[in-house]
């Protein structure tokens, strides 16, 4: 199956009750596949005038209650961050899938991974932040919707899921499980109807004096604990590595291959792979970087998260980068030939 | 004795932030009484603009949410796309609905959707200080249109409910006033018509426009700006059933 159709899929075993869409490439298989397939299961498929509509609908079937989800390519994305900004505010659950493609403007539609800043940082405006997972491969991409839908709804926040045009595309293999989700808080802020209660309000405006900083404070403290407790990453052969390569999303499964390669040629080469990009896997990183090593990291892009991995490592080893932005893909041997360039100082060799 | 006249209760018993002789309060209470009268409060949604109205969850005690600026069709359909028994309705000012959230409006219209929407034209951004709107009318004054709106350079007044009329998608649309009792009985039965049709399921969107006074903007004192309403807007706006 396709990464687009199947993330559509586990969205919808995940209890997705409604999908609202505009048409971009290379993301189409997904609204696609969710006009066919929502509408089977009795749930909710609209494609809308444009993101800006899309993620407003998002918005409002959230507001009342239910599992609602967008998905987009990157200038796509763009248009909804005005309404990820309000979603923050008014503290809604909301899962939205970037299928990243070439950027700035409107780029071309290879894969890409400069949208990074984007989602991490948050494009909209304010403080705020939004949980980004970053899989790597298609059956990642379906365990990630039930996450994403769950994490939303615990923390009432934006959960991005955030591919790549290859990520979308490629056919593999995948199985589906509909799995024992979260024990999570019932919605009582949700508007259903002020039926044999009081009125309930979602809103992000804060007029009075100090109520948004005390409102910011609130939500600042909401993402310290999805810090201390959501962060995902898996490592490979950290422990004896004279150097540590860091890559998400399919940029960390080209240097999966060539981190394999170096290891066979007795290179001490290992890698960290961050699942979750924000919260980012900041302690893993900074463990690592107790002992001296070289720090790669490898993305699709011209430098992005690299700059969240140097504040991990926090000056305590060098970090290099190697990108590759536009489109371009790296290939296993031109990561291996990065990784063999590197030389390591004799006397910090393990 | 015998109580003739009450506040309706979906209308909350507190002060309004409006200005002097503003037509919102008018308009709000014809909403809440429309909520109160067919019985429809515990299955209502309401959405807020962005513009003066912004705080309107602070007067009509429904479930409110508050939204973008002009986004509040495309919430509406959100909504309820997922809650067809909900009633939903927008509540949006010229700004909000003509301005910036032409894109939405249109294609919620188009599309059909079961919602109601309240349109507010008091031709001028109201919350912001008074600057031209869509609808402002030529020759009018603005904190933009210092010299009065030309038509060269500003365009014409942008009459949108002509326009949503004429989409299949549309299934009542009237243009009403608040100038005089008579008018806000008018308006309050083109409000009520528009509430029942989505009540029994009508299939798609009704609107009922409402010129309403500006009295701060308009530069005039509240009985001025009602008078202006009669004389000058409803010869751009003129009032009555577009549709259905």
């Amino acid at each position: 199956m396709c990464g687009n159709e199947a993330l559509g899929e586990a969205a919808i075993l995940a209890g997705c009750d409604a999908y609202f869409g505009y048409p971009i490439t290379p993301q189409n298989e997904v609204t696609a596949y969710m006009s066919r397939r929502m509408p089977e299961e009795g749930h909710v498929f609209l494609q809308c005038e444009s993101e800006l509509a899309a993620i407003n609908m998002v918005f409002g079937a959230s507001a009342t209650g239910k599992r609602a989800m967008t998905s987009s390519s990157s200038p796509g994305i763009s248009l909804m961050q005005e309404g990820i900004s309000y979603l923050a505010g008014a503290e809604l659950p909301a899962v939205v899938v970037n299928i990243m493609r070439g950027g700035p403007g409107l780029g071309n539609i290879a894969p890409s991974q400069g949208d990074y800043f984007q989602a991490t940082r948050g494009g909209g405006h304010g403080d705020y932040r939004t949980i980004v997972l970053g899989p790597s491969s298609v059956q990642e991409l379906v365990d990630c919707m039930p996450l994403a839908f769950d994490l939303a709804d615990q923390y009432r926040m934006t959960v991005v899921v955030l591919a790549d045009g290859i990520l979308g595309q490629m056919m593999e293999p995948v199985v589906f499980e509909r799995k024992q989700g979260r024990k999570l808080p019932s919605k009582d802020w949700a508007l259903t109807g002020a039926k044999d209660r009081p009125q309930n309000i979602v809103r992000s405006l804060w007029l009075g004096e100090g109520v948004l900083e005390e409102l910011n404070c609130k939500l600042q403290k909401k993402y310290e604990q999805v810090q201390k407790n959501e962060v995902l990453c898996e490592q490979f052969a950290v422990d004896d590595a004279d150097i540590v390569v860091v890559a998400y999303g399919v940029a960390a499964r080209i240097v999966r291959g060539a981190v394999s390669k170096a290891r066979q040629e007795g290179i001490k080469v290992g890698w960290i792979r961050p699942i979750t990009l924000w919260p980012f896997p900041t302690e893993q990183i900074s463990k690592a970087a107790d002992e001296f090593r070289l720090f790669l990291t490898v993305e699709m892009s011209l430098g992005q998260m690299v700059e969240d991995v140097k504040l991990a490592v926090a000056g305590k080893s060098p970090v290099l980068f190697y990108g590759r932005p536009g489109g371009g893909v790296p290939t296993v041997d031109e990561i291996l030939e990065k990784i063999k360039q590197l030389t390591i100082p004799e006397k910090n060799r393990k | 004795m015998e109580t003739v006249f009450t506040r309706t209760p979906t209308f909350k018993e507190c002060p309004t932030h409006y200005c002097p002789g503003c037509g919102h309060g008018i308009a709000h209470r014809l909403v809440a009484e429309t909520v109160d009268e067919l019985g429809i409060r515990g299955r209502t949604i309401g959405i807020a603009p962005v513009g003066c109205a912004v705080l309107a969850y602070n007067y009509l005690d429904v479930d409110m949410v508050e939204v973008a600026h002009g986004r509040a069709p495309a919430v509406a359909t959100g909504m309820k796309r997922t809650n067809p028994d909900k009633i939903i309705f927008s509540y949006q000012g010229d700004g909000d609905l003509a301005a910036i959230g032409t894109g939405e409006i249109i294609h919620a219209a188009h599309r059909g959707e079961q919602i109601t929407v309240i349109f507010i034209n008091n031709a001028v951004f109201g919350m912001t200080g008074g600057q031209m709107a869509p609808t402002t009318v030529l020759g009018q004054i603005t904190a933009t249109t210092q010299k009065g709106r030309d038509a060269v350079s500003e365009g014409y007044p942008l009459q949108i409910s002509e326009l949503l009329a004429v989409l299949p998608g549309t299934i009542y649309v009237e243009r009403c006033s608040v100038y005089n009792p008579a008018q806000v009985l008018k308006a309050k039965k083109a409000i009520r018509h528009a509430f029942e049709l989505q009540v029994d399921g009508a299939q798609g969107l009704s609107l009922v426009e409402l010129l309403s006074p500006c009295p701060t903007y308009w530069r005039m004192k509240p009985a001025k700006a009602m008078e202006w309403i009669e004389k000058e807007m409803t010869k751009v706006f003129p009032l009555g059933k577009l549709k259905g």
